[in-house]
C-alpha cells in the first residue's frame, strides 16, 4: 500500500467571462509515495504544486482520475483523520490565540479531551512558541505563524504529512528548525510529501523528487541516484599559482582562486595529470569524482520539451 | 455532530471578538435611550412608542449583523486561507456550512436576548410596572430571531458562491422585498395572466417577513394567535433548512482556489 497515490489526476480551470475557456493546471499525473518517505514536490511557481496539494486535502475537485492516501479515498474522514497540513503562506484565525487555534483544530482532528491539553503544550514548547502561548495570533510574525502551522499540522499525530512550501518566509534559523523537524517526522516513521522551490532543502531532506512544470510531471528519482557521479569527469585542487602548462593539452576546465588551483578533467585524462603535478613538485590537496546537482537536474527537467506523463514510483 | 458544534462556538467568539459588533450593540442601546426619550416626551402613548421603536431597533441592529456578519462567513474563510486548514481535517463541507449557520444564529440570539433586556429596561422605565399584553413583546422577539434565522441562511446561501458585496446586495434586497411579501401576495391576486404567474411565484419565493412582524400589533397590546406563532415557527424553519441546503449544495461541488 502506498502512502499517497494519484492515478490520472487531473485538473482543467473553466475561465474567461462565459467560463468557456480551459485552462489546464494539473495534466494527468501519476504518482506514489512509499510509506515512511520524505517526498520533495519541486517546480517554479505556478508549476501546479499548490493545485496538486489542494487536490489531495479535497479543497479543489478534480477534472478526472483519483487519488488515494493510505490506500483509501481522499474524501474518507478516517483518512483526513491521518493527514496533517500546512498551506503555503498560512494565515489562521488572528483573534484566537495559539493555545486556542491548536486547541480548536485538535478537537476538529478528534484528539481524546484527556490528551488534548498535554499535546497543546508539549507542540507549542516543541515549535517554540510556549512563551507565546497566550498571545493573540494578529500579533505574530510571519515566522511565528509558520511554527503555528506546522504545529497544527502534526499536532494530532498524523502518518502523512503535507507541507505546502514549509520554509517560505523563514529566516536561515527557522529553516534549520523546520529541517530538524522534518528529520524527526522522518525518524518517526511518518510520510513527508512537501512542495519547494528551494533546492538545497530538497536535497538535504528528501529520499525523493518530482519535478513538475506547467501543470505536467517532468521528472522523478531518486535524491541519492540523481546526484550520484557523473560518468567520466574528476575534480582535482591542488597547491598552485599557475596552471602547469600540460593541462592545456587534457581538455581540463581550471580556475585559480589564491594559492589553490581547481580542475575538471576527464576521468580518462586523470593519471597524466596526476603525473604533470608529481612532476611539477605540486602538492595535491583532493581528487573526487564530479557529482550532477540537484539543480542541474530540475533545470534539466524545467528546461526539457514536454513529455508525455507516464506512471512514476 | 460535535464538529459542528466546534465550528458554531468559534464562529460565535469570532463574532463576540469582532469590535463592530460591540459597536453596533452600543448603538442599538443608544436607541434605547432615545426611545425613552421620546417616550418621555409623547403624552399618554410612551408605552407605544418604547415598543415600536425599541422592537424595530433590536430587529434592524439584527438584521445589519446578520447580514454584514454572515456575507463573509464563507468568503473570508476562502479568501485568508482558513479553510483550508480546517477542510484537510475529518470535516465535511456540510459540517462547515452548518457549524457556521448556528454560529451566526447563536450569536444573533444572544445580541437579541441583550438587545430586549434594554427594550424591557426602557419599557420599565416609562410604564413603572410591567402588565400582562407584556409578553406579546416576547412573541414579537421570539419572530425577530426567526427572521434571523432567514435572513442567516440566506446570507450563508448567498456567501457559498457570491462576492460579500453581491451577497449583501441579494440579502438586502430579499428582506426589503420580503418586508412586503404580504403586499406582493396582494398584487399577486389583483393581476392576471403572466403577471399573475409571476407575481405569484415571486410572492412566495421570497421569504415571508411581513408575516414574522408584529410589532405594531404588539405595541397596540393586542394578542398573537398560537396558530400564527406555530405557522411563523414552520415557515421559518422551512425557509432556513431550504436555504442551508442550497448553500450546501453549492459548497460542496466548489473549488477552493
Amino acid at each position: 500500500m502506498f502512502a499517497i497515490e494519484t492515478i490520472n489526476l487531473e485538473k482543467t480551470y473553466a475561465v474567461g467571462f462565459w467560463r468557456k475557456k480551459p485552462r489546464v493546471a494539473l495534466r494527468p499525473l501519476n504518482l506514489a509515495v512509499e510509506e515512511g518517505e520524505v517526498f520533495g514536490f519541486l517546480g517554479p511557481n505556478g508549476a501546479g504544486k499548490t493545485t496538486t496539494l489542494k487536490l489531495l486535502m479535497g479543497l479543489v475537485l478534480p477534472t478526472g482520475g483519483t487519488a488515494r492516501i493510505l490506500g483509501k479515498s481522499i474524501n474518507e474522514a478516517e483518512v483526513k483523520a491521518q493527514i496533517g497540513f500546512l498551506p503555503e503562506q498560512p494565515y489562521f484565525y488572528d483573534y484566537l490565540t495559539a493555545k486556542e487555534l491548536l486547541e480548536y483544530y485538535a478537537r476538529l482532528s478528534g484528539v481524546e479531551p484527556k490528551e488534548r491539553t498535554g499535546k497543546i503544550d508539549a507542540m507549542l514548547e516543541r515549535v517554540g512558541l510556549k512563551e507565546s502561548a497566550h498571545v493573540q495570533l494578529r500579533k505574530f510574525s510571519k515566522g511565528m505563524l509558520q511554527r503555528v502551522g506546522l504545529a497544527q499540522a502534526i499536532l494530532h499525530d498524523p502518518k502523512v504529512v503535507f507541507l505546502d512550501e514549509p520554509m517560505s518566509g523563514l529566516d536561515p534559523t527557522g529553516r534549520r528548525e523546520v529541517r530538524d523537524l522534518m528529520e524527526e517526522l522522518k525518524q518517526q516513521g511518518k510520510t513527508v510529501f512537501f512542495s519547494t522551490h528551494i533546492l538545497s532543502d530538497a536535497e538535504a531532506l528528501c529520499d525523493r523528487v518530482a519535478v513538475i512544470h506547467r501543470g505536467e510531471l517532468r521528472g522523478i528519482g531518486r535524491v541519492a541516484e540523481l546526484t550520484a557521479s557523473v560518468a567520466g569527469k574528476v575534480e582535482m585542487i591542488w597547491n598552485g599559482n599557475a596552471v602547469p602548462a600540460g593541462f592545456s593539452g587534457l581538455g581540463a576546465e581550471c580556475h585559480i582562486s589564491g594559492d589553490t588551483i581547481r580542475a575538471a578533467l576527464p576521468e580518462a585524462q586523470q593519471e597524466a595529470a596526476l603525473e604533470i603535478l608529481r612532476r611539477e613538485r605540486l602538492r595535491l590537496i583532493s581528487l573526487t569524482p564530479v557529482r550532477s546537482s540537484l539543480e542541474e537536474y530540475y533545470l534539466q527537467k524545467v528546461n526539457s520539451a514536454a513529455k508525455p506523463a507516464g506512471v512514476a514510483q | 455532530m460535535s464538529r459542528v458544534v466546534h465550528i458554531a462556538s468559534n464562529t460565535f467568539r469570532e463574532a463576540v471578538r469582532d469590535r463592530v459588533l460591540y459597536n453596533l450593540v452600543a448603538f442599538a442601546v443608544l436607541l434605547s435611550g432615545a426611545a425613552i426619550l421620546v417616550g418621555q416626551i409623547s403624552i399618554d402613548i410612551e408605552r407605544l412608542v418604547v415598543v415600536n421603536l425599541g422592537l424595530t431597533a433590536v430587529s434592524l441592529f439584527g438584521v445589519v449583523i446578520a447580514i454584514f456578519i454572515g456575507i463573509g462567513l464563507v468568503s473570508k474563510e476562502i479568501e485568508k486561507r482558513t479553510l483550508y486548514t480546517v477542510l484537510s481535517r475529518p470535516v465535511r463541507r456540510w459540517e462547515f456550512i452548518v457549524g457556521k449557520f448556528f454560529g451566526l444564529t447563536g450569536t444573533l440570539v444572544v445580541n437579541t436576548v441583550c438587545m430586549a433586556i434594554g427594550v424591557f429596561a426602557a419599557l420599565l422605565y416609562v410604564s413603572h410596572k410591567f402588565q400582562a399584553s407584556d409578553r406579546w413583546i416576547l412573541v414579537a422577539l421570539y419572530f425577530i430571531v426567526l427572521q434571523f434565522l432567514i435572513l442567516c441562511s440566506l446570507t450563508l446561501l448567498f456567501s457559498s458562491f457570491s462576492s460579500p458585496l453581491l451577497s449583501a446586495v441579494f440579502a438586502f434586497s430579499l428582506f426589503v422585498i420580503g418586508s412586503f411579501a404580504e403586499d406582493l401576495r396582494g398584487f399577486a391576486g389583483m393581476s392576471h395572466g403572466l403577471t399573475q404567474g409571476l407575481a405569484t411565484g415571486a410572492a412566495y419565493l421570497v421569504p415571508n417577513f411581513s408575516a414574522l412582524n408584529v410589532i405594531g400589533q404588539v405595541a397596540h397590546e393586542q394578542a398573537i394567535s398560537g396558530r400564527l406563532i406555530a405557522y411563523n415557527t414552520g415557515y421559518a424553519l422551512a425557509y432556513s433548512a431550504m436555504a442551508i441546503c442550497g448553500a450546501v449544495l453549492i459548497f460542496e461541488r466548489r473549488n477552493l482556489k
